[in-house]
């Protein structure tokens, strides 16, 4: 493998419904980054069914050039159409870094396509940089400069390791939403749109969508909330998060919530905060009734202020929490919500 | 129908993470398990048994004492145990470990293949697809719910904000979440079973159409630069009010004095 061959930053443009995902924005706005570093261009990689209009918009977050791969095999996500399309626009294009989103979708695709291209792929990563392997010279051993240098948690965060890819290219990465800034937009900015089709195929690798069940949710996404209030087990049934969405809705902020919560049922699995969930930074995180297991905080202790608010002294939420009351969350909550109110009248 | 189940030991951080006095984490005093969403898979896979009948095979890869959690799935109800343990097979990235399991995997006759979709160690979720890219079968991620019918399975695909039906001709590979199902416990005569069951351990010379460069620590494409326990941030304050008015005031008071209000 000459890995000089291999140039640019490329971003796998998710998109789900032919509306681009949010990461895939964030990873527009790092792949510049690290683009300008290497002095070369951010490519995105947009696949689907009649996705083309959308290029236009990963142009304005960053897109130096965008490759689209259009067919009606990939109207909806598959594992082997997508996977299809994404190594063969590796092996054709040859990039030297690979950025996907480490959703439901990245986290299939991305290992899917590593193995098939031959290449390693860190998973989850939150910093991405450039640098020199090994970190400081070792004696005997060659010091590669201008390598991406991925760091990620693991042990459900409680370590953090620093990876790279020496050898192989390209260096892959799937990167967690919400850890990354968008760029904000060049209006009118314009992309050098390649179409690239490898064709398609169907093999016994093709699965058959019987059915797409979506859940229906008119919240908006936590991950771009200012204000979270997130409840626990704590909060003891689905009807009394009503506490909750009024302390929110005084806040103009959003409800969330813990792995327990999801798990009994009490709100939908798109609304949870933690390992398996989302990782969310507002300005504000209550943390009402969560005891914070480690897979909590991993998902929000990048949050600028955390309160907490738990019965339970010993709760390790208060361990992260830059402010914690130990008390009655169906005491405290209503009676801050009302002089919260009280407050903002005030003004 | 022959089932393999994937699992792997892990260091269980679920039931309270020790750290050392300087704050860094004490591997050795947490217990080994068996990975959350590998339990899930063999309960996924114990349930097809129950119901259609079926071979129900368990492979690791680790050191020696892994073959502890073959013998938990023994006593779940699991027939034979492989264990697959080298010098040679260790620091294996995902690379390295999804190669060695193909390897392994070329040997046994196998419908269905199920492994967790991520271990609570590196929480990569890797593994599991890059052993079906390996062995060309289809994999389906993420599954919240398994059902077989005739010489297909039908899957509960997870995403984000939808599931999608899914359906797959076997041989096929699926990755096995825990919301998919609650993990029986192991029986007194599974226990008996377990005690007694050989374990069928295969190192490096038994991997098939496998080349030693793509094998552990020298054959990952991926280098550890750097790894060091996480510096979290410190502890605020805390309180426990006298009444929860003292509790509010004490909030609206630290919001004024951010300007947050």
């Amino acid at each position: 493998m000459n890995l000089e061959e291999y140039k640019g930053v490329y971003v796998f443009a998710q998109q789900v419904d032919n509306e681009i995902s949010g990461i895939a924005l964030e990873l527009l706005g790092k792949g510049k980054e690290l683009a300008a570093k290497l002095e070369t261009e951010t490519v995105a990689v947009l696949i689907g069914y009649n996705v083309k209009g959308l290029a236009d918009t990963l142009a304005e977050y960053g897109a130096d050039k965008v490759i689209v791969v259009d067919d009606p095999e990939l109207e909806v996500y598959r594992t082997e159409p997508y996977a299809h399309a994404l190594s063969s626009v590796i092996n054709e294009y040859k990039p030297e870094i690979v950025l996907v989103g480490a959703t439901a979708i990245g986290r299939d695709l991305g290992p899917t396509v590593s193995a098939r291209v031959a290449t390693g792929l860190t998973a989850d990563c939150t910093v991405l940089e450039i640098g020199d392997f090994p970190l400081n010279p070792i004696p005997g051993q060659e010091q590669k400069h201008n390598q991406l240098l991925m760091t990620r948690p693991a042990f459900g965060g409680n370590t953090i390791a620093t990876i790279a890819c020496p050898d192989n290219r390209p260096q892959m990465a799937t990167v967690r939403p919400g850890v990354m800034q968008k760029i904000a937009p060049i209006a009118g900015a314009k992309a050098n749109i390649i179409e690239y089709n490898p064709g398609f195929t169907p093999n016994n690798k093709y699965v058959t969508i019987k059915e797409v069940v979506k859940a229906v949710s008119d919240t908006i996404d936590i991950m771009d909330a200012k204000v979270l209030v997130s409840g626990g087990r704590g909060v003891g049934s689905a009807e009394n998060f009503k506490i909750l969405e009024d302390l929110a809705e005084v806040l103009g902020g959003t409800v969330s919530c813990s792995r327990a919560v999801v798990d009994n049922g009490w709100k939908p699995k798109d609304l949870q905060v933690g390992q398996t969930g989302k990782t969310v930074r507002p300005q504000i995180y209550f943390a009402i009734g969560i005891s914070g297991a480690i897979q909590h905080v991993a998902g929000m202790e990048e949050s600028d202020i955390i309160v907490a608010i738990n019965k339970d002294e010993t709760a390790p939420i208060f361990d992260v929490a830059d402010y914690g009351v130990v008390g009655d969350l169906n005491k405290i909550v209503p009676q801050l919500t009302e002089a919260l109110k009280a407050a903002k009248a005030e003004k | 129908m022959k089932i393999v189940v994937c699992i792997k030991q892990v260091p269980d951080t679920k039931g309270g993470v020790k750290f050392n006095p300087d704050g860094t984490l004490d591997r050795g005093a947490m217990l080994a398990i068996m990975n959350p969403d590998d339990k899930a898979g063999l309960e996924a896979a114990l349930r097809l048994k129950d119901e259609y009948g079926a071979e129900v095979t368990v492979l690791t890869m680790g050191l020696p004492k892994a073959a502890d959690v073959l013998r938990e799935a023994i006593a779940m109800g699991a027939d034979k145990g492989i264990l697959v343990t080298d010098r040679v097979l260790g620091g294996a990235d995902t690379w390295a470990t999804s190669t060695t399991i193909a390897g392994a995997l070329r040997n046994i006759d196998y419908d269905l293949i199920i492994t967790g979709r991520q271990a609570i160690d590196g929480d990569t979720a890797q593994v599991g697809p890059q052993i079906a890219e390996h062995l060309g079968i289809p994999v389906i991620s993420y599954a919240q719910d398994l059902k077989i019918d005739g010489d297909k399975v039908v899957v509960q695909r997870q995403y984000d904000d939808r599931y999608h039906v899914l359906e797959a001709k076997m041989p096929c590979l699926v990755t096995a979440l825990s919301e998919l199902n609650v993990p029986r416990y192991m029986t007194p005569g599974g226990i008996f079973d377990a005690c007694a069951a050989e374990i069928t351990t295969w190192g490096r010379a038994d991997l098939k159409d496998v080349e030693d460069c793509n094998l552990g620590l020298k054959g990952s494409p991926t280098k550890i630069a750097k790894a060091s326990d996480k510096v979290r941030k410190g502890a605020g304050e805390k309180i426990v009010p006298d009444s929860p008015e003292d509790g509010v005031a004490y909030i609206i008071g630290k919001f004024k004095e951010k300007h947050i209000i």
